[in-house]
């Protein structure tokens, strides 16, 4: 996953303060956390020189401006289907404690997180502890994941 | 409610949704288990003979008629037949005198022996959910070989004792020559062996839990494993094949290791087998013949020996019948040519090397999808199925029956 610092080296570095914050590090920091898009950096887009980097930025952003409304991000690719997550995600134990509290697939549809086809599949985000003004850094389903198919932004 | 044979968890809780003959949707199945089920709708077999297409009842015929003829035949695979098929597949080896031996011969068969007679303890899996707070993966990477065992069984689920689970009550520890997946998720306690460096590091562990200092270069670490060890209450050691394999002959060390830790705590041993229903045979052989594999009836009593593995059989045999196996790609490839160069009858759902080769196939039924049975889970506990998708191709079970009769 990229960091801040990453994506402030592919920015101008002048300070600018056209996209209305007071430093790039700040804009770097709102692009990470999806509250700024590449966009509103005007002299990025407009000015030829920064070509290169502008092209760069919007690879390493991609991923990013996928993710889902937690900042959760499931790469199906690597995912064993081994359901560590499902099992381990404190939400989905509360709302099918008798299955997924055991290890056993979950029937609720309330659960977040599920193997469906052989990879980990996710539903009802808004249940995620990470979801809403009361959030917390829950991450029982990324530190679980044996191959990192999951990812917070 | 369907049950995976990918591995021998076999995982009761797959839901999957049939639609015309296909699978349209599958819950709960890992991706191991997922390829295993999409497996049965791409190369499947067809009854032949060397490579022309007969019909079922023409290639059954052939096959009886190689068996009858061998006067050494061998009887190999059996692993991932369901109970019902290896019971007949150990009455026709008693009636053709041939030799008879599974893939344990050269897998877990050293640990499954002593595991069976009981001279290391062992439990079962819903024991290990229930009561485990310390589980060992020596040698074994379950994430890759059997991806639900860490979270149906042996580190994620709550159970009547640990109610906890892995946030405070489980401790996962692996034993390895390298940093596997399962190795990332035990953080601090990843043990890394240099490969044949499991007897050392079995004495270690002794010499530590003696209170003596150990012979290894971090002796910091492995003091903390053997206080770890000591403070354990139930604790549950899954030895892979990388241990059975490094250890061989010197398995008494194990069988020591278990003996010292259970003299101060409860430890109990399930080995980490690899087909479905490995176990399966060699309790059903041994309750037959009193040995888990490697037999042969020649001469009508079943004799035990090394000469009797596939490994010296597949050289000495001159005839071969092959029952849900592939050998010439599993099996060393001097053995592997000396076993293809003599007439294969192969039993198999799927086209592989083997079926390539054999000069009889004869397509089967996959167990769990288009046939049902019983299989045992690695940890010995019996698990009757269900097929959800009906087929017309005959089970393992009817097609030795039928060579059977035929003979």
């Amino acid at each position: 996953m990229v960091g801040a610092m990453e994506i402030y080296m592919l920015l101008p570095k002048t300070n600018c303060k056209k996209c209305g914050l007071p430093t790039c590090m700040a804009f770097a920091v709102g692009l990470l956390g999806r509250e700024k898009k590449v966009d509103e950096c005007t002299p990025l887009v407009e000015e030829k020189k920064y070509e290169a980097k502008l092209k760069k930025l919007r690879e390493v952003i991609a991923p990013i401006e996928n993710a889902s409304e937690t900042g959760l991000i499931i790469h199906p690719e690597k995912c064993f289907g081994c359901g560590n997550c499902v099992v381990a995600c404190p939400v989905n134990v509360a709302a099918d404690p008798t299955r997924c509290g055991v290890g056993l697939g979950p029937q609720s549809d309330k659960v977040i997180l599920k193997v469906e086809d052989g990879v980990v599949v996710c539903n009802n985000l808004k249940e995620c502890r990470r979801f809403g003004p009361n959030k917390t850094l829950c991450n029982a389903c990324t530190v679980t994941c044996p191959s990192k198919a999951i990812e917070f932004v | 409610m369907a049950t995976c044979t990918g591995c021998s968890l076999l995982c009761e809780d797959i839901e999957a949704i049939v639609t015309d003959g296909g699978l349209s949707h599958v819950k709960n199945l890992c991706r191991k288990g997922h390829g295993h089920f999409q497996a049965v709708f791409t190369e499947r077999t067809e009854p032949s003979i060397d490579g022309q297409k007969v019909d079922l009842e023409k290639a059954i015929l052939a096959a009886a008629e190689i068996l009858k003829n061998a006067k050494r035949p061998l009887l190999y695979g059996w692993s991932n037949s369901t109970l019902e098929a290896q019971a007949a597949g150990i009455r026709l080896a008693e009636k053709i005198g041939a030799t008879i031996d599974d893939t344990s011969s050269f897998c877990q068969g050293l640990l499954m022996e002593r595991i069976i007679a009981g001279t290391i303890p062992t439990c079962t899996l819903d024991d290990v959910r229930n009561f485990a707070d310390t589980s060992i993966f020596w040698g074994s990477d379950p994430s890759n070989s059997h991806p639900r065992h860490l979270s149906r069984f042996s580190y994620y689920p709550r159970g009547d004792k640990r109610q906890k689970s892995y946030e405070e009550e489980r401790t996962c520890i692996a034993v390895d020559v390298r940093k596997s997946a399962t190795a990332q998720l035990c953080s601090n306690y990843y043990f890394r062996l240099a490969p044949g460096g499991d007897a050392e590091f079995m004495e270690a562990i002794i010499s530590v839990l003696d209170g003596k200092i150990p012979k290894v270069a971090d002796k910091k670490k492995m003091i903390e494993l053997g206080t770890l060890l000591k403070k354990t209450e139930y604790g549950v050691i899954f030895p892979g094949l990388g241990m059975v394999y490094s250890m061989q002959d010197r398995m008494d060390l194990f069988e020591r290791l278990m003996a010292r830790l259970n003299e101060i705590t409860t430890f109990r041993a399930i080995p980490m087998v690899g087909h479905y229903n490995m176990r399966g045979f060699n309790e059903l052989l041994r309750e037959k013949t009193g040995f888990i594999n490697r037999v042969s009836f020649k001469g009508g009593a079943a004799a035990h020996g090394p000469e009797n593995s596939v490994l010296s059989a597949a050289k000495s045999c001159d005839a071969a019948l092959v029952i849900g196996s592939d050998p010439l790609s599993s099996l060393p490839f001097g053995t592997a040519r000396a076993l293809s160069k003599k007439p294969i009858i192969a039993i198999d759902p799927r086209r592989s090397l083997t079926t390539d080769a054999a000069k009889v196939v004869i397509p089967s039924a996959l167990s769990g999808m288009e046939a049902g049975g019983t299989a045992v889970r690695m940890d010995g506990v019996k698990i009757r199925f269900e097929p959800i998708i009906e087929s017309k191709r005959p089970t393992d079970e009817e097609i030795l029956t039928r060579i059977m009769e035929a003979i």
